[in-house]
């Protein structure tokens, strides 16, 4: 077995609502200061005792106290990857943060053994000014490279950025998408023993996200410890190991990958991605018609969907008046744009419907078992008046993760867009 | 960072800060990259870029000069040439000056560095101090400029400069320490700074040399008393620094107050110990306060 190399104990950190250091005022400071050497001179508490080693405002009790987390403990071994999962406010980036030392918690104790490097936020001290070969530099010496490191590595993280021509150039004169590629390039080739990464790829184009994800997995099995927040829950499924879920700054369950992200679909997901709204998206320029108006697609079965598990969705749209002949229909696309998957209501039975006057109305959708294999998609929704009418079109108007579902066999875990199916549906 | 394969890294609440000092040479990197960055980033976009190092002493020498040399027609010792004088202690105010201003910003400046990575916080302050004493080198040939102009030769004395550089960088860190901390959690201090600094120029002796101040205190108070007021004024930091820089500056042409130098270099010691500990008691909680 190897060695802990991460060790947790009790982790604590808690904040005093709306009171930051200000309204404490100036003259509690002072006094706090003078006093301070006296406080000092004083014995040490032991660790590990809860309340006994906090600072001393830390023993009176507040309404107004907030504990962002509370009693942490886990135990990391060498070359796991650690997913951390929970809702917004869980108390996940406070982990981080703590374990990252870049903020101090209230009580507890963690032993790290070894170098580690965090990665809270893509591109960290790029300066604007400077060009993006001075970034590089000053970027790699913030993540903790050493400039002999830099320099070995210079050319391979200006290749996986793409941005040979542009280095000499300040790098707000950088698009968006290059300057994201360069600062997950330093970071990429960033080689500690530990690494901490905070949702870091929600950045880029499709196609770098994928490269990104790809390089993660091999640092993931490169026997790097890591450990991972993330909202998606395809990447934390395809990299890491194990999970811990969060809750209201507790360990709400730990344990391998599989078991805890279930559970947490099944319980912990918040609806709030299940319904899309589709009215106020601008439509293609060869949509003339108004009388119809997709409103929204809500899902009715878990989301993010699961490869081959049953997938349900509720799409609402509104009429003006009469129209005839219509029908609806659902894509799937790679993120790329590639068409994969495509429901039509009207697709083998030459079903569609006539609407004689103005209202909303619904169709359902019900996927007997998913075929699409756990990654991205991007999801094109359309209505159609007789065999090429369009009446509303919305191409690639959402992204759509798919996680492996319980039957998905291991080998396809990984981030893999592509139809594997033996499948039916009906239209209702 | 740590070359060694076992670190092992243990994170008690209010202890975090063991091996200090060790992780501040182990940053030596991240010190010098941002230092470097500060000064590269500070004239981008300029018209004028670096000559600014240069535009803004040389503009308050000048005025020092016509306003109290010229009109006001004050002494200067043995009669060196005015602006010489003003210029002597006007690189070294001007050093500290700066010092003050950019490092009391550094901190909130960086707060996106601060809120996401972990460094030993005072290497931000400090690598400020290095962008003012790149623009004080810079301004430093001003001095040669003006005493080629004035056929005014160095002495020896000049040998002394570097430990007076050395000892106006300690000045500058204490308080820039204490400032720097001070405005991460109250922002008052962004408003206070420029008033301390104009302030500081009339209190330091920039214009008028400190033999002209020793005098008129002897002149409206007696002897004795002046004598003390002296010494009171003599407690600036930056007062000992001035006149050291004359010192060696204008050679024989200065005389040196011992006393007063000793002791505002005390109190320089002084202000550094408590600007190191006031700023390390409050950089652990700089990322949640910030």
């Amino acid at each position: 077995m190897s060695e802990t190399v991460i060790s947790v104990e009790n982790l604590s950190k808690k904040y005093v609502l709306g009171k930051n250091g200000t309204s404490e005022g100036l003259r509690h400071a002072v006094q706090n200061f003078v006093t301070a050497p006296l406080r000092w001179l004083k014995p040490q508490s032991n660790h590990g005792e809860p309340g006994k080693n906090g600072s001393h405002s830390a023993h009176k009790k507040s309404a107004n106290d907030f504990w962002a987390l509370k009693d942490v403990s886990f135990e990391l071994r060498q070359g796991e990857v650690l997913g951390v999962i929970g809702r917004n406010g869980a108390g996940k980036s406070t982990l981080l943060k703590i374990l990252s030392r870049i903020t101090e918690q209230t009580e507890g104790r963690v032993e790290i053994t070894g170098r580690v490097a965090s990665l809270l936020e893509v591109g960290t001290g790029f300066h604007p000014e400077l060009t993006g070969r001075e970034n590089i530099f000053l970027n790699g010496a913030i993540l903790g490279m050493s400039r002999l490191e830099i320099r070995q590595k210079f050319d391979a993280m200006v290749a996986f950025a793409e941005v040979e021509r542009f280095l000499d150039t300040p790098v707000k004169r950088y698009s968006s998408g290059m300057y994201v590629r360069l600062a997950f390039a330093v970071a990429a080739h960033l080689e500690p023993e530990i690494l901490i990464i905070d949702e870091v790829l929600a950045v880029g184009d499709a196609q770098f996200q994928k490269k990104c994800l790809g390089k993660m997995q091999e640092v993931s099995k490169g026997g790097r410890t890591v450990i991972f927040v993330s909202h998606n829950m395809g990447t934390v499924t395809s990299l890491c190991s194990r999970a811990l879920w969060m809750a209201q700054g507790r360990v709400h369950r730990t344990g391998p990958v599989r078991e805890v992200i279930n559970d947490y679909l099944s319980k912990g997901m918040a609806s709030d991605y299940k319904t899309i709204s589709l009215k106020e998206i601008a439509r293609p320029s060869f949509v003339h018609d108004d009388r119809l108006r997709l409103e929204n697609i809500e899902w009715l079965c878990n989301v993010p969907l699961q490869h081959g598990e049953p997938a349900e969705a509720l799409i609402t749209f509104s009429t003006t008046g009469p129209v005839e002949g219509v029908s609806v229909g659902i894509g799937f696309s790679t993120v790329e744009g590639t068409r994969l998957l495509s429901y039509d209501t009207d697709y083998q039975t030459g079903h569609r419907s006539d609407f004689s006057k103005a209202g909303s109305y619904s169709v359902k959708l019900a996927i007997e078992s998913l075929p699409l294999g756990p990654a991205m998609y991007s999801l094109d929704i359309g209505c159609r008046s007789g065999d090429s009418h369009a009446l509303d079109y919305l191409p690639a108007v959402v992204q759509v993760e798919v996680i492996p579902g319980p039957t998905t066999p291991g080998s396809i875990v990984r981030q893999d867009a592509g139809v594997r199916c033996q499948s039916r549906c009906t239209w209702d | 960072m740590g070359n060694a394969q076992t670190t092992k890294l243990i994170l008690d609440p209010g202890r975090a800060a063991k091996n200090y000092w060790l992780d501040l040479f182990r940053y030596r990197e991240l010190f010098l990259i941002l230092a470097w960055r500060d000064v590269l980033v500070r004239y981008k976009q300029t018209a004028a870029g670096a000559a600014w190092a240069l535009l803004q002493p040389l503009m308050s020498i000048l005025i020092m000069t016509v306003v109290f040399g010229m009109l006001a027609g004050l002494p200067s010792p043995h009669n060196t040439p005015y602006a010489i004088m003003v210029c002597a202690a006007m690189l070294p105010w001007q050093f500290f000056s700066n010092a003050l201003s950019l490092a009391s910003q550094s901190v909130v400046s960086n707060a996106s560095l601060i809120s996401k990575i972990y460094f030993p916080r005072m290497i931000v302050p400090v690598s400020s101090i290095v962008v003012s004493l790149v623009d004080f080198l810079v301004a430093c040939s001003i001095l040669v400029g003006l005493m080629i102009w004035y056929h005014f030769w160095p002495t020896w004395r000049m040998l002394v400069l570097p430990p007076l550089v050395l000892l106006a960088v300690v000045a500058a860190l204490g308080p820039g320490l204490i400032i720097t901390a001070l405005t991460v959690r109250y922002r008052d201090f962004r408003m206070i700074i420029p008033f301390i600094i104009q302030f500081g120029m009339y209190v330091c002796p920039v214009g008028m040399s400190s033999d002209f101040i020793h005098d008129k205190l002897i002149a409206k108070l007696g002897s004795v008393l002046g004598e003390k007021f002296f010494m009171l004024y003599s407690l600036n930091p930056m007062v000992g620094v001035i006149d050291g820089f004359r010192w060696a500056i204008l050679g024989n042409a200065s005389v040196f107050y011992w006393p007063g130098f000793i002791l505002s270099a005390i109190l320089t010691l002084v202000l550094l110990w408590v600007g190191i500990r006031f700023f390390r008691n409050t950089e652990r909680a700089f990322a949640d306060i910030i």
